[in-house]
């Protein structure tokens, strides 16, 4: 039920986006969601792949700061409130959330939304309680 | 004007008969008291009585930073704590201070250094001495606050800080003489500028500026915008504090106290004494100091002597401009700093060797220290919250380590330049 994520230790100067996205690009990694957080000085990139351990790998080697994570990837359904409703359910559960991005499936009616939240375990306990679709690894992917 | 007139024109033979009689005692001092000096003279085969001329001087080991270090806190001292009336310190490499004390005779010759330093500037009774320096274990504060007690001036204690006050300070009480840093004196002036304060009509006269290295661009902007006498003064809490050494009226360098410190230059990788006027480390033994004796300290200062006689009739020699320091130490607002107490903050955070730069930058006449440190991949998380938490975390333990303040920027992994060899560590992008 977990996803790996890769998280990429950027500085805030021109170009290294685009080498990260390059090295991605020469071993074949296919890029499947993408979100950054920065501040003034640094960026976080956080990256969805189709091979999450070779991408970690290859950053690793072209000298980054990598580092994997596991989230979740959520399926909401694509209207609206869709969000709200999963929101309401980890509130309930009291859990935190770390940060959120969504990505939209291709040819689906669904949204997906990756969550990092520091209990895992109990997160993908009360999703699943509210029948509310989670997607495994590989079939995130494979997308 | 002298304040000691008797000691500070004295004739060189006579001084060189003082210098050798006061040596002595020190020597026999230290070999008696201090089981640090006595070990270190029986090595070498050394006794008191081996020091007949002021040339037996050089055959004496050198005392270093790292020997205060070893014998944290106290080791060093030569009377027993009863008679030590007051310790002052200096920030350290690794989180421990150098720590010097001083008995009631050791703070009574430094308010007269202080005295003679004041005079040497101008100073009377009839001044007002404003002391910006800071207060506390730092010697700046307490050692100018003594000295201009003692010349009678009236002291306005302020310390370091809120510029607002001491400018408002400067006009209500009619200030005529400025103690602190050059730098904080530049911003001082500029800020008063700002406020739309006339220095011309304040009745400064002379501003007495050390602790860190300043140049002669930086005395005529001082003495253009505060319209007052900038003169240098020298001094290391090891040694003693701020009046070690003073610059009078002629500008030639500053006139070191022969009477109680006896300087020497020497080639800082040989230890080799170099001759008169050659640039070198300054050395000093103190020749009076009763609590805390040093025989040929090593300053780390980069200077040269002139021996050349002075137009102000004083007879001591002068060292020039600190154009360096030996080692990697920085000097920021006043405040020593080595890299490699930086370094040893790091290593608690993290388990490897850390790579990191300080960067050193003066705008508006203040320093700017920024610390680059490579996230390292155990020190990195993908929350902005945990590397912003990491930054805060480091940069409060830096000012706790360093007792000033600093940018902590992360930065990507091998984006500090690696050299051969010693690795480099600070950039300094001042223009002083």
């Amino acid at each position: 039920m977990k996803v790996k994520q890769i998280s990429i230790f950027l500085e805030n100067k021109s170009g290294r986006l685009a080498q990260v996205t390059r090295v991605l690009g020469d071993n074949g990694i296919n890029i499947r969601a993408l979100a950054i957080a920065d501040t003034t000085d640094f960026g976080i990139l956080r990256l969805i792949v189709n091979d999450p351990d070779r991408a970690y790998r290859v950053l690793k080697e072209a000298g980054f700061t990598v580092s994997a994570t596991d989230v979740i990837a959520v399926e909401v359904v694509d209207e609206p409130g869709g969000l709200a409703m999963v929101l309401a359910v980890l509130q309930e559960a009291n859990l935190n959330i770390e940060y959120l991005y969504a990505f939209l499936q291709k040819a689906s009616k669904a949204a997906l939304v990756v969550f990092r939240v520091e209990q895992l375990d109990d997160a993908i306990a009360a999703l699943q309680a509210k029948g509310i679709r989670i997607l495994s690894g590989e079939e995130v992917y494979a997308l | 004007m002298y304040w000691d007139r008797e000691h500070e024109t004295m004739s060189r033979e006579q001084l060189r008969a003082l210098q050798l009689e006061r040596l002595q005692l020190t020597i026999e001092r230290v070999y008696r008291n201090v089981p640090f000096y006595r070990q270190r003279f029986t090595e070498m085969g050394i006794k008191p009585s081996s020091i007949r001329s002021l040339e037996d001087l050089r055959r004496l080991p050198f005392t270093t930073k790292q020997d205060l270090r070893d014998n944290y806190p106290f080791g060093l001292f030569a009377v027993p704590m009863s008679d030590v009336v007051r310790v002052h310190a200096s920030s350290g490499t690794t989180g421990k201070p150098t720590v010097v004390g001083y008995t009631r005779n050791d703070i009574n010759t430094w308010a007269e250094l202080i005295a003679r330093s004041l005079v040497c500037a101008g100073a009377t009774k009839f001044d007002v001495v404003q002391n910006a320096y800071g207060y506390g274990l730092f010697t700046g504060g307490l050692g100018l606050h003594f000295g201009a007690e003692r010349l009678g001036a009236t002291v306005v204690p302020v310390s370091g800080g809120n510029t607002q006050r001491q400018l408002m300070l400067m006009q209500d009480f009619g200030t005529t003489i400025l103690t602190c840093t050059p730098s904080y004196a530049l911003y001082m002036a500029e800020e008063g500028q700002k406020m739309g304060l006339d220095f011309k009509k304040l009745p400064l006269k002379a501003g007495i500026f050390g602790a860190e290295p300043w140049s002669e661009r930086m005395r005529r902007q001082l003495e253009e915008k505060l319209d007052l006498m900038a003169l240098d003064i020298y001094g290391l809490s090891e040694i003693m504090g701020p009046g070690v050494a003073m610059e009078c009226p002629a500008k030639q360098g500053m006139h070191i106290f022969e009477d109680h410190f006896i300087p020497e230059i020497i080639n800082p990788d040989t230890g080799e004494v170099l001759p008169p006027g050659e640039e070198g480390e300054l050395v000093i033994t103190t020749i009076t100091k009763e609590a805390f004796p040093l025989i040929r300290y090593r300053t780390r200062d980069i200077t040269r002597i002139d021996p050349e006689p002075c137009s102000c009739g004083r007879t001591h020699v002068r060292i020039k401009r600190i154009t360096g320091r030996s080692d990697d130490m920085l000097i920021i607002r006043g405040v020593n700093v080595f890299p490699s107490q930086v370094e040893s903050v790091l290593l608690e955070f993290g388990e490897t060797e850390p790579h990191y730069l300080l960067v050193v930058d003066r705008k508006a006449n203040l320093d700017y220290l920024e610390i680059w440190v490579e996230v390292a991949e155990h020190m990195f998380s993908d929350t902005v919250r945990k590397l912003e938490d990491l930054e805060q975390r480091l940069r409060e333990r830096i000012e706790s380590i360093l007792g000033i303040s600093a940018r902590v920027k992360l930065v990507e992994p091998n984006t500090i330049p690696r050299s051969e060899g010693k690795a480099k560590r600070v950039v300094d992008r001042r223009q002083i």
